[in-house]
């Protein structure tokens, strides 16, 4: 028979407004087994904790109910408490009184029977509940990082710094990833590769860092502290040791059709290509959907012309199986498809573009070597319209839902090159509102429109429609003159709304991270735990998370950095000990907790067994607790109840229930 | 009044609300130019509950349910289905039809589809 | 194959031809239509308010009937598919306007959206197949520059109307290619001729298609193709294009178009 106390929280106002305390102490004081029972305004401050302590030394408490906040609050605080006052730590239980009943609720009377509904639940299970030892587990001191773009790299540098190794896996040929592709960046207008390029070489000459491009990560299996990961390394038909980098290679391929995933498909590449010129590492790939050699055994062309002999046709894609701590999601994201934006001509018009492909034509190494130029007859544009929110801030399945963060910034940096370089060239902006949050924002904007002459007009375009002349007439509104406008241009720039790498999802399924209606991941809190995935050792950098510009991203991969590296840092990691036990007299062996554990953890073992005298032989289910997170499917997938989960057992469950139906 | 704008709102199924002032509906609208109050007010006379003024405007008879704002909306407002239920707020009432039957004689020419004339029934009459 | 058939106001009268090639060619691809004994007048314009229940009762009706024999519903004018398909819609999926019209109707099992409505264009794209009427066509209408117009009816509002995309469509300009002209693209071929404004306000309706036509022409097409007797009435106004219905172009296509008219 356990001795209750049940403890109170008010959280100021948070509870006491909606729920009566004194109320929910009464009722408390009168369940069986409660011995103590008391209120309190903050029961997670010191003076809160020691009224447990103190309760328990007094009356000889053996279990403890905190009605409060969420157990993701503050159970970890009342569990210590409980811990110092000479309690095992699981003999504490929280019942949820205030997300789940005062922050819903409007009327005390409903609210406070909800309250004393949730406590009586909670001091049910109390009764059932059993001290439990939390095991170790040890750290593998390495990280991966998922993607090799700014926020890869420099989560990277960051934990590689700190003395730890680290692996970056990037699908594309090199690392960089979409800053890489932009030329110039707000709001100081300095050149992208070249701030980048200098981190690009820092993580690849790092001694702690390993990077393996033209790689995926195929399978993750493991927990906290101990992940094995499987690589995908792809056949890149180039033998990275001999290859000096000269490009012989791809000056001389014959198979030059692929379009240019680098210059988002506005030109074309050979089958053997490095994705641009300050490319890490500069060792080609072999395209094998548009290699001839490949793909007919005629042609050879680059082998015969490689001085070192590194081409190799019979590569084939490699596995590798790497041992990690932590693991860090860097995937970014892509802009969204504009299919459904047939209004805008984008599909009919080359003159119609996104802001990612006026980056590409704007750099000097882009599809027209930095000229600005109608990629539809070559000639300068006189006037460009540049469209807003084109996909970003829509409630209709066209678009998505948010506001892309980073377009009105990059447009007003696109509008005052664009004026700076071709003064001729009139710039009209169609905006709904120009957001510029940040240092030295709105000021950079300003100048756009008062020292570049850029026109900015609140209101959006209906239509885009290309005319027999080849050029464009946009049909807009000016909100403020309340006047249609007719405005013919000679290129549509269409600030298009970003979406997490569409690759996300599989990524977040292998390492059971949650991702948002949106596919980005979710935070394990939005303001206090921001870098953090609620799937514990997983870390997030970068627009994965959530739209974001560079230094914000750069701040966020640091931040995730430190957050590897105080777990890298520990020699040991406490387990769980709410795990699975398989009750082995009861387990019939049919395998079924094993085929949905989704952290492999169940094994089956041949054991002699005691059933009440009798000795047999027999198949049983064994958890592997370093393994098993507690997720509790085994225990409700067993057809004969053998499997239970130590701290949610299906007694206390069905005595959780039996309480609320009471 | 306000139990007018309940009214255009109900029969419309449209929540002014979700607007956003983006302007595409008006940067859509090809009847814009014969509006005086053009599709992106619409939204803002229903919430202000100045009905007297949206019923007398000649946007009523000026848009032609081409769903062009409709179909574009990034935010599902559909102001056309709005002006169309302050027109039928308006029409329902008597001696408010928008076309009498001694007109149409002098509308019509051989050529006239009957679909024009049904058409036209349903828009200007209850 | 069999489908019920609803001809609308304008095909009985002003829009005879639209009806009889539809027929025509009907037969020469080897379908029938079956024109439904007891049509009503849909009214042409698909009454937007929630709460018009007597209004949407006659294409109820027509739906009903359909579903009774069990045939698809098709039509040939754009607002009598418009009308029909957007009240199926109603029927289907909005729980007051079914209740209500079920009321009125006292069927005896209730009409709840089960037939499908199909454009004559449809029964082409994906009954026939617009490779199968190639094969069809004895006069391929070679050389022909022709305009799709699409107007408004049959492509908005795409999430009920779902015929295609409503910005790009590409149905009429397959069609015209099935028949072996060359479609012309131009920008205006989904904007609105002006519908009904034009009984009051035929100026209005003119500068609409004036800006259709002017466009058109200016991508150089020989003529414009619509499925809708008042869009081709608008349109003939600003005499810049000749209008042909589809059905007329397709008539002269599989060599059906002369003899017992």
């Amino acid at each position: 028979m356990q001795k209750i106390g049940v403890f109170v929280c008010h959280c100021g106002s948070n509870i006491a407004a909606t729920v009566d305390v004194k109320k929910v102490v009464e009722m408390a004081a009168k369940e069986q087994g409660v011995f103590h029972a008391e209120d309190y305004p903050y029961m997670c401050s010191e003076a809160g904790q020691s009224r447990i302590a103190a309760a328990v030394k007094e009356k000889g408490l053996t279990g403890i109910v905190v009605c409060s906040c969420s157990p993701r609050m503050h159970e970890a605080t009342f569990r210590k408490a409980a811990e110092r006052a000479g309690i095992n730590p699981y003999m504490v239980e929280i019942a949820n009184i205030r997300e789940h009943c005062s922050w819903i609720h409007k009327d005390m009377t409903e609210a406070t029977e909800k309250a004393v509904i949730l406590m009586r639940a909670a001091v049910a299970k109390v009764h059932l509940n059993a001290p439990l030892m939390a095991g170790e587990s040890r750290v593998t001191k390495r990280a991966l990082v998922i993607g090799g773009g700014i926020a890869g790299i420099q989560t990277a540098i960051d934990i590689a710094d700190a003395g730890y190794k680290v692996d970056i896996v990037e699908k594309t040929p090199s690392i960089g990833g979409r800053m890489s592709q932009l030329d110039k960046t707000f709001p100081t207008l300095d050149c992208s590769a070249c701030i980048l390029t200098p981190k690009m070489v820092e993580a690849a000459s790092h001694e702690n860092i390993t990077i393996h491009t033209w790689s995926e990560v195929e399978k993750v299996s493991g927990f906290v502290g101990n992940f094995t990961v499987d690589i995908r390394k792809k056949a890149r038909y180039v033998n990275m040791d001999k290859c000096t980098g000269c490009g012989v290679c791809q000056e001389k391929c014959p198979s030059k059709k692929p379009l240019n995933e680098f210059n988002r498909g506005l030109n074309t590449r050979t089958a053997i290509y490095t994705p641009f010129a300050q490319a890490i590492p500069n060792v080609p790939v072999i395209d094998a959907n548009s290699c001839i050699k490949l793909k007919t055994g005629k042609c050879g062309i680059c082998e015969k012309f490689c001085q070192v002999g590194a081409i190799d046709y019979t590569q084939k894609d490699e596995i590798i199986t790497e041992q990690y701590g932590a693991i860090v999601v860097a995937t970014g994201f892509d802009t969204i498809k504009l299919d459904k934006y047939g209004e805008y001509a984008y599909n009919e018009s080359k003159d119609v573009i996104t802001s990612l492909e006026l980056e590409r034509i704007m750099n000097a190494a882009g599809p027209t070597k930095g000229h600005l130029e109608r990629l539809s007859d070559g000639k300068a544009p006189k006037e460009i319209v540049f469209i807003q929110c084109v996909g970003s801030r829509c409630s209709d399945d066209r678009g998505k839902p948010y506001c892309s963060k980073i377009c009105c910034m990059y447009t007003a940096k696109h509008a005052m090159l664009i004026r700076d370089k071709y003064p001729d060239t009139n710039v009209t902006v169609f905006y709904i509102d120009v957001r510029t949050p940040g240092k030295n924002f709105d000021e950079f904007y300003r100048r756009a429109v008062e020292d570049y002459g850029v026109h900015y007009i609140k209101g959006q375009v209906g239509k885009v429609m290309p005319q027999a002349d080849g050029s464009l007439l946009v049909q807009g509104v000016d909100l403020l003159d309340n006047k249609q406008i007719l405005k013919k241009a000679d290129m549509v720039v269409l600030a298009t709304a970003i979406e997490p790498n569409p690759d996300v999802r599989k990524i977040a399924t292998m390492l059971t991270a949650s991702i948002d209606t949106n596919n980005f991941l979710t935070e394990a809190h939005p303001k206090l735990r921001p870098v953090e995935s609620p799937t514990a050792g997983v870390f997030l950098s970068g627009v994965c998370q959530g739209p974001k510009d560079i230094p914000e991203t750069v701040a966020q991969a640091g931040a995730a950095a430190v957050k590897v590296i105080g777990l890298l840092a520990k020699d040991k990691l406490k387990t769980n000990p709410c795990t699975a036990k398989s009750d082995e007299l009861l387990c019939n062996g049919c395998s079924q907790c094993a085929n949905v554990c989704p952290y492999g953890a169940i094994t089956y073992e041949e054991k002699l067994i005691n059933d009440h005298g009798i000795r047999r032989t027999s198949r049983v289910a064994v958890v592997n607790g370093a393994l098993c997170q507690g997720c509790g499917a085994c225990t409700v997938t067993c057809p004969s109840g053998a499997m239970d989960l130590q701290g949610f057992s299906n007694r206390q469950i069905l005595a959780e229930v039996d309480a609320i139906c009471r | 009044m306000s139990k007018q704008s309940e009214l255009i709102k109900e029969i419309s199924g449209v929540n002014p609300l979700k607007c956003m002032k983006c302007g595409k509906c008006s940067a859509s609208c090809p009847s814009f130019n014969e509006m005086d109050i053009k599709p992106h007010q619409f939204v803002s006379y229903v919430q202000n509950e100045d009905i007297e003024a949206l019923t007398q405007s000649k946007s009523l008879w000026k848009c032609l349910s081409c769903f062009a704002c409709v179909e574009r909306c990034p935010r599902g407002v559909k102001p056309g289905k709005l002006i169309d239920a302050a027109r039928q707020v308006l029409i329902r009432q008597r001696g408010q039809e928008g076309l009498t039957a001694n007109e149409i004689p002098a509308l019509l020419d051989d050529e006239t589809p009957q679909q024009l004339l049904m058409s036209a029934f349903r828009k200007y009459r209850r | 194959m069999k489908y019920s058939y609803y001809p609308g106001c304008t095909l009985r009268n002003k829009a005879k031809d639209l009806d009889l090639y539809a027929r025509k060619c009907a037969v020469a691809l080897g379908f029938e239509l079956e024109e439904l004994t007891d049509w009503q007048c849909c009214g042409g314009v698909y009454p937007l308010g929630s709460d018009e229940i007597a209004s949407k009762l006659p294409s109820v009706r027509a739906l009903n009937d359909a579903k009774q024999k069990g045939q698809d519903l098709v039509a040939v004018c754009s607002a009598c598919y418009h009308v029909l398909k957007r009240v199926n819609d109603d029927m289907a999926n909005v729980a007051d306007i079914q209740t209500r019209a079920n009321n009125y109707m006292a069927l005896e099992e209730p009409y709840k959206g089960e037939t499908a409505v199909l454009h004559f264009l449809e029964v082409l794209r994906d009954r026939v197949g617009f490779e199968e009427l190639k094969k069809k066509v004895v006069n391929p209408l070679t050389g022909r520059k022709i305009g799709a117009y699409y107007g408004c009816l049959l492509l908005r509002p795409s999430d009920v109307m779902a015929f295609d995309d409503p910005e790009n469509p590409t149905i009429l300009e397959d069609f015209i290619r099935a028949l072996g002209a060359t479609p012309v693209v131009y920008p205006y071929r989904n904007e609105c001729c002006g519908g009904y404004i034009s009984l009051k306000e035929p100026n209005l309706a003119a500068s609409m298609c004036d800006k259709i036509t002017s466009s058109a022409a200016g991508f150089e097409a020989d003529c414009l193709v619509t499925a809708c007797p008042l869009c081709k009435y608008n349109l003939n106004k600003s005499g810049k294009l000749p209008i042909v219905y589809f059905t007329e172009l397709l008539a002269e296509a599989l060599g059906v178009k002369e003899g017992d008219k």
